[in-house]
């Protein structure tokens, strides 16, 4: 069930006139996505996996839409090509909601494998990163978005099981 | 005949379409036929041309066709899942499928022996699949593009390439004159 922090990711979204959004689900971003599929604000095309949705989101953004994208972070283990050679190359702004499996709170050990290298790849990317571990942060979607568009880079917005535990 | 006979039939179509083209020797030999504002070039990232494709044409009202291939679809079969169930009646995706990784030194593709781009896109619920041979080629984008209705064109031609120079534009060149000319169609310019 969605609650009033995936209503606000949601609006901020809106409010920033993200037109397109791909999405790869996660546990902790179900809430979000039932939210934007109740929207009819912003067209929602879901990907089976996050190189593909950024291609997708590459064409929204040369078609007009602002686009975002939706995953997890073990999904870095997929796109570093695709940042690389198209979002970064062709210089397009596209902000990465990120749900950050394997941080405190979370309880499948396996994700941590992934969580120890989220941060030094996007590092090595060069790729701007707020990490939001309290629900608090979330106050801060709003200046990132427009932080995003004015770059022209991906952006990573990492939200781990503090940040949506203590929305609760 | 061989994709770049193919791309020389299909200049008079396509001109003036906006065009994703694949990664890449198909975008270097379009590049030289025919450059124009309405070419999408991708430089990297092998696989995403589909992709690229169905945002741009749901994003907006204009007819898109990407020019992909079978090694390229292959990299990113689930695309046909995502076309089929977001339906844009102003896309056209034509596979060339020359059985072949032609870039790279035409290695044989998969598509190129046992499996069947086309039955891969019916079964993944594309709804208007057609294959067809390269002369048919130009005939069946002319088709689908005056049907209004999302194809998907599978067009079984040789394995081959040409002698073609690597594309200089800078990458924000090419994306910044596709996007005004996206522009550009949609006011009605
Ligand atoms: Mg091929």
């Amino acid at each position: 069930m969605a609650n009033a922090i995936d209503r606000k990711i949601v609006d901020d979204l809106i409010k920033n006139e993200i037109g397109f959004i791909t999405t790869v689900p996660c546990k902790q971003l179900a809430g979000v996505i039932e939210v934007l599929d109740q929207s009819n604000q912003v067209m929602h095309v879901p990907s089976n996996k996050e190189d593909e949705g950024m291609g997708l989101c590459a064409g929204a953004y040369m078609g007009g839409k602002r686009p975002c994208i939706i995953m997890q972070n073990t999904a870095l283990g997929v796109v570093v090509n695709t940042l690389a050679t198209l979002i970064q190359f062709y210089q397009i702004p596209l902000p990465m909601l990120i749900s950050y499996r394997g941080e405190v709170g979370e309880k499948v050990a396996c994700q941590v494998e992934m969580a120890v290298h989220t941060k030094a790849l996007l590092n090595q990317l060069a790729i701007p990163t707020y990490h939001f571990s309290h629900a608090d942060q979330v106050g801060e979607l709003d200046g990132i978005l427009k932080h995003t568009q004015m770059a022209k880079k991906p952006t990573a917005i990492l939200t781990d099981a503090r940040f949506w535990g203590s929305a609760q | 005949m061989i994709r770049y006979d193919i791309l020389k039939t299909l200049l008079p179509i396509i001109s003036d379409t906006l065009v994703v083209c694949n990664i890449g020797l198909p975008s270097q030999e379009l590049h030289k036929l025919d450059d124009q504002p309405s070419n999408f070039y991708m430089l990297g990232t092998m696989g995403l041309c589909s992709s690229i494709g169905l945002g741009l044409a749901l994003s907006q009202p204009q007819k898109v066709v990407a020019i992909d291939g079978d090694g390229s679809v292959l990299t990113n079969l689930a695309t046909l899942s995502t076309i089929a169930n977001n339906v844009a009646d102003n896309f056209v995706l034509l596979i060339i499928d020359n059985g072949s990784y032609g870039s790279t030194g035409d290695q044989p593709t998969y598509a190129g022996r046992k499996t069947s781009l086309t039955a891969v896109a019916e079964a993944c619920g594309c709804e208007n699949v057609v294959e067809c041979s390269a002369e048919e080629t130009a005939g069946a984008v002319k088709a689908a593009l005056a049907s209004d209705q999302m194809t998907v064109i599978v067009s079984k031609c040789e394995s081959g390439n040409v002698a073609v120079d690597v594309i200089e534009m800078n990458p924000v060149v090419i994306g910044d004159r596709f996007m005004n000319e996206v522009r550009r169609q949609n006011s009605g310019g």
